[in-house]
């Protein structure tokens, strides 16, 4: 049964949802995580957790995500089924509007997408990290870490990788005190 | 079929050929830590001096109003704009293929440790902390765009549909990304 193997799976789902993206991945990451969580099952909320932390904690476009989802679900296969699949649909339709870009900027309603966009990926960001911060934590320790880590990249202009490794190190000392 | 290609130089005259095209990307890849944005402006504009300040900042919008992922996309344009289709190719190549080889050797030792109950723990902050992560960069993003009123009500209105009322992702970007272009569209033409 060709449709109902993992790697096709991975391709339909994440090339549909290159289409109807705006935001980008972090945007993204309610909708990654119940493709991966509720629909198919191929992760825990632990282990999906698990996983964005790690996509953060390496360098590169937050996109990553998408890539190591694939890795988990089918090895190189699925990690270049679902990278290829979130990048084409949507970057052939950057390539043809970036040759028709000079014509497109003069028009009066691309300035209008302009201004009218950003409010929406804003929502969906903030709202991206509340949900799934509510699937994949508890406790007050866990809230306190979203909370700190929320404040680090909002308030300083710190590399990330600070709040990723503040939030490993509180980790590792609540659970050496018994805490977790 | 170029007749909008823009010379392949940069503002100092250099040519950007398909070599510095990917290794400039390679390098927002690499130094990209919690996302690209950030080192993107830096490598193009500054370091690089690809193109000016204001001609970015119109390559990202566009990225940023189209499917996909913004850096992605202008990564897309910016490879066209300057080498053509191949160019595209070299530029992704450069941004994606480092990290992404990082970041399996980094899952790969993880997974090598991950039954120690010390890196269980860490894992767990870890996890929280990025979370956190994308709510902060919401929250940046919201204070320096200073929004209108009404495109605040539309931010708060995407934020409920969300986060709240947990309605689907597909479904709310539907209905809110045109309903914000209307109403942007009609305050215009309506309060000036």
């Amino acid at each position: 049964m060709w449709d109902e193997s993992p790697v096709i799976k991975l391709a339909l789902a994440f090339g549909a949802l290159s289409l109807v993206s705006v935001g980008g991945a972090p945007a993204m990451m309610p909708e990654i995580h119940r493709l991966a969580v509720v629909v198919n099952g191929w992760h825990t909320n632990a282990e999906f957790a698990r996983d964005m932390a790690l996509a953060q904690a390496a360098p590169g476009p937050n996109f990553m995500m998408i890539s190591l989802v694939g890795w988990r679900v089918a090895g190189f296969a699925g990690l270049l089924a679902a990278t290829l699949a979130a990048i084409i649909p949507s970057s052939i339709i950057a390539f043809i509007v970036g040759r028709l870009f000079t014509r497109l900027s003069k028009l009066d309603w691309f300035t209008i997408v302009r201004s009218a966009l950003p409010p929406i990926v804003l929502g969906l960001i903030v709202a991206s990290g509340v949900v799934t911060a509510g699937a994949a934590v508890s406790g007050v320790l866990g809230f306190g870490i979203v909370i700190l880590s929320a404040a680090i990249v909002a308030l300083t202009s710190r590399n990330p990788l600070v709040a990723i490794g503040a939030g490993a190190l509180i980790g590792l000392a609540a659970g050496r005190l018994g805490f977790l | 079929m170029k007749s909008e290609r823009e010379s392949s130089k940069s503002l100092d005259g250099r040519p950007i050929t398909l070599g510095e095209l990917f290794m400039g990307f390679a390098q927002m890849g690499l130094y990209g830590f919690g996302g690209v944005a950030t080192i993107a402006r830096h490598v193009i504009v500054e370091k690089r001096r690809w193109m000016s300040e204001h001609d970015y900042a119109a390559v990202l919008g566009i990225g940023q109003i189209l499917p996909g992922g913004n850096i992605i996309n202008m990564t897309i344009i910016l490879g066209d704009r300057f080498q053509g289709l191949l160019g595209s190719i070299v530029a992704l190549s450069g941004l994606m293929i480092m990290p992404t080889l990082i970041l399996l050797a980094l899952t790969t030792v993880y997974d090598a440790f991950s039954a120690n109950p010390d890196v269980q723990a860490a894992t767990v902050g870890a996890g929280a902390a990025a979370a956190g992560l994308i709510i902060g960069l919401g929250l940046k993003m919201g204070r320096n765009l200073k929004l209108r009123p009404l495109h605040l009500a539309f931010a708060l209105a995407t934020f409920t549909c969300m986060a709240i009322l947990r309605l689907p992702f597909i479904g709310v970007v539907l209905v809110m990304t045109p309903l914000c272009i209307a109403a942007t569209w009609w305050s215009r033409r309506h309060v000036g």
